[in-house]
């Protein structure tokens, strides 16, 4: 089985975390990985993406083709909609609903949530508000990992070791509190999908 | 040996180093940045003295692992594509003194330009030189593709280049790596004229080369890297080149691929097995990562007449990257064609950081310009650039490294007076310098902003080798010490700023303005803080 995420947010959102801890949660389940990500020119305020693609069989090319993604995982809601052409048709689009406002054109947010109801399958979930809740903000970007965690064809076990792994040497308290997010965005998930 | 997950560039490093290099010389370049920066934070590296800090600009880096092969010892320089530019007079004579220890050129392509002026291709160069080209299709090839590439390069005695593009260089995968070869000895080469390029030396050291082709084509005939699949259906040849294979495979993962397919990673491209696929096929289609150089070489391979489609004839598009989609289309596959964006969603293109020093600068630099007609802001690279979009909408040019000062100076001559360059530490030292002398000794009228951050911005806060120094330098290349102005830009010294920038706009001589504050980037970095305390910067 394998899964295609498109990950997406604003160079500087971090979403190479949420990509190093799946990175870590398929190494623990023992899966092929490729995860391709912008580096240079575009963190600088721009769009990043990131194509991580899990699988139980070897992988071809480092990008998803378009139609083909399971997820589109983004932390900022007008970022999810940048890379709708990459989602299958059953596939599951699921952003932060907290938008990241550095342009002057920047739309209405009750706009971009529109257009991303329009989409069936979306979860919109406020991960800063969720990681705000047991005070830590800057674990939002876990909470949108726990989020689209159902949709990955990774046990949710996987996860949790993941983060330990990645956070292991930030301390236990840490630790905690991003399995406490990553708990809490799955838990959302399962109630709102 | 072990499992590592790796990106593309870091596996090149790991390879490098497991292979017993010496030493790693680079100036940062996105893609190519994270392999030297692997090696800096490598605790082995340390613990073996394998030296890895940054040099000045591509051009020393190439020179100085030449020093290092002459030394005996494996050495790898790497660079964006354009730093092979910078670098091109060291590594095409760099073919003809050959080498003595192991040295592999990486240089990191950049199609469709993700960060980049121009999308070049460095096989070019390659050719160009007449040295063998490995071109990773995947990262446990670019792993390997480093850690054998030295024992090419000793067999041949020649530089050998590591190909890699964006895509491959920032894609992380699993790494399965090698024994650890140990460090050459110290041994200089058995003719210690090799690298002396007379012309006597120089041609014969040239047809040395010349003579040692065929060899580089019956190992590229032999590579492990270059593969001929078989395939039933001869209607058509496919033939990718490093990491189109990977596009081609994507597409047939749910269908048989009967065609016969051969994969090239390793050049000079090997003639056997590219006329035996045109031998056999009806058609060849030719998928390539970069300019369309296998094509080309392949219409002039031609005996049967068997037609080569590509990016020549727009089978494939004639430039950008290729993904799994563009393939499809080339090999009359059904795509998805919807790929529209809904129309709310709104650029974001990248823009210097709020509270950026780079921005004041720009604010004081319009201002004390509103009184002359617009269009005399020569910039240079780095995030300064940035200042070409709106609302600054401030420079008006952006061509190639140091190209800010000289191509002010030119204008300058042609009568555009005053003009104005604007270029950063870092870059001031990769190739400002020289041009700076040439305005000096003409003493144009030009003024000069180096707008000093105390690190290379743009590629991440490598350490910039200006740390320090340039008002000294500028003093020593002759311009004159009344005419270095030095202040940290901020809103708070505005007014100041504004009105020495316009006294230095109206000298009709070589002027030097630096504003000067940390990238708050590296605010983190606690090693440069620490240092720009101690030079009271
Ligand atoms: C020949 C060449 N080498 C390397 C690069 C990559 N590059 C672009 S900007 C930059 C750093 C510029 O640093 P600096 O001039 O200090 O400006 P800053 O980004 O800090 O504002 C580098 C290394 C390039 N574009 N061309
Ligand atoms: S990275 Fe540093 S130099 Fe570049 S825009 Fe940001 S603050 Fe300015």
């Amino acid at each position: 089985m394998k899964t295609d995420i498109v990950l997406a947010g604003v160079g500087g959102q971090g979403i190479l975390s949420i990509a190093a801890t799946i990175g870590m949660a398929a190494l623990h389940s023992n899966l092929h990985l490729k995860q391709s990500e912008v580096h240079g020119m575009s963190q600088r305020g721009g769009a990043v993406q990131s194509h991580m693609r899990v699988s139980d069989k070897e992988i071809a090319s480092d990008l998803i083709p378009m139609g083909a993604a399971d997820i589109i995982l983004s932390v900022e809601p007008m970022e999810s909609l940048r890379y709708l052409p990459f989602l299958s048709k059953d596939g599951w689009l699921v952003t932060n609903t907290t938008p990241f406002i550095n342009i002057t054109n920047y739309p209405s947010i009750e706009d971009v949530l529109a257009e991303i109801k329009k989409f069936k399958n979306h979860i919109l979930i406020d991960a800063d508000k969720i990681a705000e809740e047991f005070g830590s903000k800057r674990s939002s970007n876990i909470v949108m990992l726990g989020a689209a965690s159902p949709f990955f064809n990774i046990p949710f076990e996987s996860f949790e070791e993941g983060i330990r792994k990645i956070f292991g040497r930030k301390g236990d308290d840490i630790i905690q509190i991003n399995l406490k997010a990553l708990r809490a965005g799955k838990e959302f998930t399962e109630k709102n999908r | 040996m072990q499992k590592l997950l790796l990106l593309g560039d870091e596996a090149i490093a790991q390879g490098a180093m497991d292979a017993g290099i010496s030493g790693i010389y680079a100036y940062p370049g996105t893609p190519s940045t994270e392999i030297t920066e692997y090696v800096q934070a490598s605790k082995f590296a340390k613990e073996n003295n394998i030296r890895s800090t940054w040099s000045t600009n591509e051009k020393t880096a190439m020179e100085s692992a030449l020093g290092m092969s002459y030394a005996g010892k494996r050495t790898m320089v790497c660079m964006k594509h354009v730093g092979l530019n910078v670098a091109a007079d060291a590594f095409m004579n760099a073919s003809i003194t050959g080498v003595n220890g192991g040295l592999i050129v990486v240089s990191a392509d950049d199609p469709s330009m993700h960060s980049s002026q121009n999308e070049q291709d460095s096989r070019f160069y390659a050719k160009f030189a007449m040295i063998p080209v490995l071109e990773p299709s995947n990262q446990q090839e670019a792993y390997e593709m480093a850690y054998f590439g030295f024992e090419l390069s000793e067999k041949f005695k020649l530089p050998v280049m590591l190909r890699i593009t964006t895509r491959l260089a920032h894609s992380r995968a699993g790494v399965q790596t090698m024994p650890l070869h140990k460090q050459n000895d110290n041994s200089l080469p058995t003719d210690l004229r090799q690298f002396v390029l007379l012309p006597a030396i120089a041609r014969r050291n040239y047809k040395g080369l010349l003579n040692s082709q065929s060899g580089l084509e019956q190992e590229s005939e032999k590579s492990k890297y270059n593969n001929y699949f078989e395939g039933k259906d001869k209607s058509l040849g496919i033939i990718t080149t490093g990491i189109a294979y990977n596009y081609l495979m994507e597409n047939f993962q749910d269908k048989q691929l009967n065609f016969p397919v051969l994969k090239i990673c390793q050049y000079p491209i090997p003639r056997k097995q590219v006329m035996q696929i045109v031998k056999e096929c009806k058609k060849i289609l030719v998928i390539e990562e970069g300019y369309p150089i296998v094509e080309e070489m392949l219409k002039g391979y031609q005996e049967a007449g068997t037609p080569v489609i590509g990016r020549l004839d727009g089978t494939l598009p004639r430039d950008g990257e290729l993904n799994p989609n563009i393939v499809a289309k080339a090999l009359g596959f059904e795509t998805k064609t919807d790929d529209r964006i809904p129309e709310i969603v709104k650029n974001r293109p990248p823009s210097m950081c709020t509270g950026c020093g780079h921005i004041d600068a720009y604010v004081a630099l319009l201002q004390a310009l509103s009184e002359y007609s617009e269009g005399r802001v020569f910039s240079d690279i780095g995030c300064y650039t940035l200042g070409a979009l709106p609302p600054y909408n401030a420079i008006n040019s952006c061509v190639d490294m140091g190209a800010s000062i000289t191509m002010a100076k030119g204008a300058a001559d042609a009568g555009l007076i005053p003009s104005v360059a604007v270029i950063g530490d870092s870059t001031f030292t990769h190739s400002g310098i020289t041009g700076l002398i040439d305005c000096v000794s003409d003493n144009s009228p030009v003024t000069i902003i180096i707008s000093d951050n105390f690190t290379a911005g743009m590629t991440g806060g490598q350490d910039s080798k200006a740390l320090g120094r340039i008002e000294n330098i500028c003093i020593g290349v002759g311009v004159h010490p009344d005419h270095i102005k030095v202040f940290k830009p901020t809103k708070k010294n505005m007014d100041e700023m504004i009105q020495v920038m316009k006294e230095e706009l109206a000298y009709q001589g070589v002027s030097v303005i630096i504003p000067r504050r940390q990238c708050i980037q590296t605010m983190k970095n606690k090693v440069l803080v620490e240092k720009v305390k101690e030079l009271g910067l």
